[in-house]
């Protein structure tokens, strides 16, 4: 196992240099620079900029600085911020987007899982239907029209939550509530058909067979088979609750990555949008790779090699 | 499978027995939701047609005296601040977030179908070489890269615009007429959805192929000197088409959704165009002033996307051939 997850690991980083290079060279060759403005600058001015970020050397020898400063964990100075570090301001956003991401996932586990095992359990009643409808809205509505129906009944007109801003815990719910909505969805989705494809099993038969009461059956055995696929589903769905931040970051005025990502992207911030991508691709695999390991843990018939 | 035996016994198992589309067909009719939710797909794409040729008003024509309406007899669903008749946007938005639903989807049917299938098919190392292509590109952060794909070339004076003019160049009379963008950005987002969307359908149908591959009927084809192509697609394709339906069905609303998550960071559909994304975040923000500039599309938008879950899920049930009859 331990062996595994190395081996494992080891194998995403030509994946994730792969991911940096291609940005890298996207973003260079891509029209407009980091120091466009709306009134040019002076040439001589943007040449110092140029030669202070190292803008100014060929693209190939930029790249091979970069890779090096990128094992030594630097990821630069932002255009826009000046004086500010990637790494600062990865390391103040990140939390924030984690923590939302985080709690959006509890959220949708502690409600999607119990819909899904009653869309399972009493399946095609309307006790199905109306849980599958429930946990639908939540692929239905996008979040951006969501999130402002939200703020409008419940902070503006129940004055229950604040509208913006990333403080306290009634500061959270409402983005919580909006990040959490599709990610429950596919959540109840899966554990219902997960549940399905194992109430039917010998074993859950056998379960029943020698006695136990039904509440165990469910909940020991059924539960723990049909949750395979919501496991398989952590990874890819953690990640994204992340990318979908983005939307809700610039909704809630969050401080979080995502807003960062659009922003810079826009600005030509070079090394911004290379640290987040970088963030945002080694969160996402080292994420998948996390969960096929569980997966293995889970389910005795898998095995890793 | 044992009331046919007590029922009728002269009658062969053939004659008494149905096929399993037969039987799916049964079991989605019975799934009352799944139904309803077909119908007013159905109803939803005959609007989105007709609507757009029918209609009195055109979506971009602006009456800036009028600006925004309520609703009213002459605009159903009232008009924006620039005068333009929201019923007329939001039926042409229709058309664009289907169209982007559905061809997107027929990309990454296309690509994951015959990926699939081939590595399902030869399997050894093959099948390990493009499922090791697959994972890799699970992990790659596509949509990141599609954002900023979409930021840095969405330039009017950008590669990507001189690639457009170089293509519809001979398509147009004047290809020049900035009126064609939108266009071809539409067309970016189709094939970047669709690029990002085949590789889930890849391992369906490489199970489905892999289960299929040792059985007898394609034992017999090859047998018979049927060649490898007419293999996977002749006979273990169709065997395979469930999953395959199910999935293509659960892929449209994924992609609507993902194309009103880009119109809302300004990276879908652009104006003068309209998608029920773009509308509803146009809507949104204007939400306390002109409520009905959110409603419309937003409330077509969400009863699309639902209606195509629940029929996916209804399909899923009703094919899905571990469920005993009834």
């Amino acid at each position: 196992m331990g062996s595994y997850a190395l081996r494992r690991l080891l194998g995403l980083i030509p994946t994730l240099l792969l991911v940096v290079t291609l940005v890298f060279f996207l973003v260079r060759l891509a029209p407009g620079g980091p120091f466009d403005a709306e009134r040019a600058a002076p040439p001589e001015v943007i040449a110092a900029l140029e030669a202070k970020y190292n803008l100014d050397a060929p693209l190939g020898e930029q790249y091979f600085r970069f890779l090096g400063d990128l094992l030594k964990g630097d990821l630069g100075y932002s255009f826009k911020y000046p004086g500010r570090t990637v790494n600062e301001i990865i390391a103040l956003s990140l939390p924030v987007s984690m923590t939302l991401g985080f709690w959006a996932m509890i959220v949708a586990l502690t409600f999607g899982i119990p819909l899904g095992m009653i869309g399972a359990i009493r399946q095609n009643t309307w006790k199905d239907t109306t849980a599958m409808a429930v946990a639908m809205l939540g692929i239905s509505i996008p979040r951006f029209v969501l999130a402002p129906l939200l703020v409008l009944w419940l902070s503006l007109g129940l004055y229950l939550f604040p509208v913006a801003r990333w403080e306290t815990w009634r500061h959270m719910v409402l983005p919580v509530i909006c990040a959490a909505l599709p990610t429950m969805a596919y959540v109840a989705r899966l554990t219902r058909g997960g549940m399905l494809e194992v109430i039917h099993a010998d074993y859950i038969r056998t379960a029943r067979a020698k006695g136990l009461a039904e509440r165990q059956v469910v909940i020991r055995h059924a539960l723990r088979g049909g949750l395979l696929p919501v496991v398989s589903f952590l990874g890819p769905g953690f990640s994204a609750l992340l990318v979908g931040s983005l939307v809700i970051e610039q909704i809630f005025s969050i401080p979080g990555m995502g807003r960062y990502f659009v922003e810079a992207a826009q600005n030509r911030d070079y090394t911004i949008v290379m640290g987040v991508t970088l963030v945002y691709g080694t969160l996402l695999m080292v994420l998948n790779a996390v969960v096929d390991m569980a997966y293995a843990w889970l389910d005795p018939r898998v095995k890793l090699s | 499978m044992s009331e046919a035996v007590a029922d009728d016994v002269a009658v062969p198992e053939a004659e008494s027995g149905s096929s399993l589309w037969r039987d799916a067909w049964r079991r989605l009719k019975k799934n009352r939701a799944a139904v309803v939710s077909a119908v007013i797909l159905a109803m939803m794409i005959l609007g989105c047609v007709l609507v757009p040729v029918l209609g009195s008003h055109d979506y971009a024509s602006q009456d800036l005296a009028l600006g925004a309406t309520a609703p009213s007899g002459e605009h159903w669903m009232g008009t924006d601040p620039l005068g333009r008749d929201i019923m007329a946007r939001v039926f042409l938005g229709g058309r664009v977030s289907f169209a982007v639903g559905v061809i997107a989807t027929l990309v990454s049917f296309a690509i994951g179908v015959t990926w699939g299938g081939v590595a399902g098919y030869f399997g050894g190392r093959v099948d390990s070489a493009m499922m090791r292509v697959v994972d890799v590109l699970y992990t790659f952060p596509f949509l990141i890269l599609v954002i900023l794909l979409q930021v840095f070339f969405a330039n009017k004076d950008g590669t990507f615009h001189h690639l457009f003019q170089g293509i519809i160049g001979p398509l147009v009379e004047d290809a020049a007429d900035p009126s064609w963008f939108p266009v071809f950005q539409i067309c970016f987002v189709f094939a970047a959805l669709g690029g990002i969307s085949w590789l889930t359908m890849a391992r369906i149908v490489r199970g489905q192929v892999i289960a299929l591959r040792e059985q007898p009927f394609v034992e017999a084809a090859r047998s018979i000197g049927v060649g490898h192509a007419a293999i996977i697609f002749r006979h273990l394709l169709p065997n395979a088409l469930g999953p395959i339906i199910v999935y293509t069905t659960l892929t449209i609303p994924q992609i609507m959704l993902t194309e009103a998550f880009l119109s809302f960071l300004g990276m879908g559909t652009q104006e003068p165009l309209s998608s029920w994304g773009l509308l509803a975040a146009k809507g949104a923000e204007v939400m306390e002033l002109y409520p009905w500039m959110l409603v419309f599309p937003a409330v077509m938008l969400a009863l699309t996307l639902f209606c195509f879950n629940f029929l996916g899920d209804g399909l899923r049930d009703a094919l899905d051939p571990r469920i005993r009859k009834d």
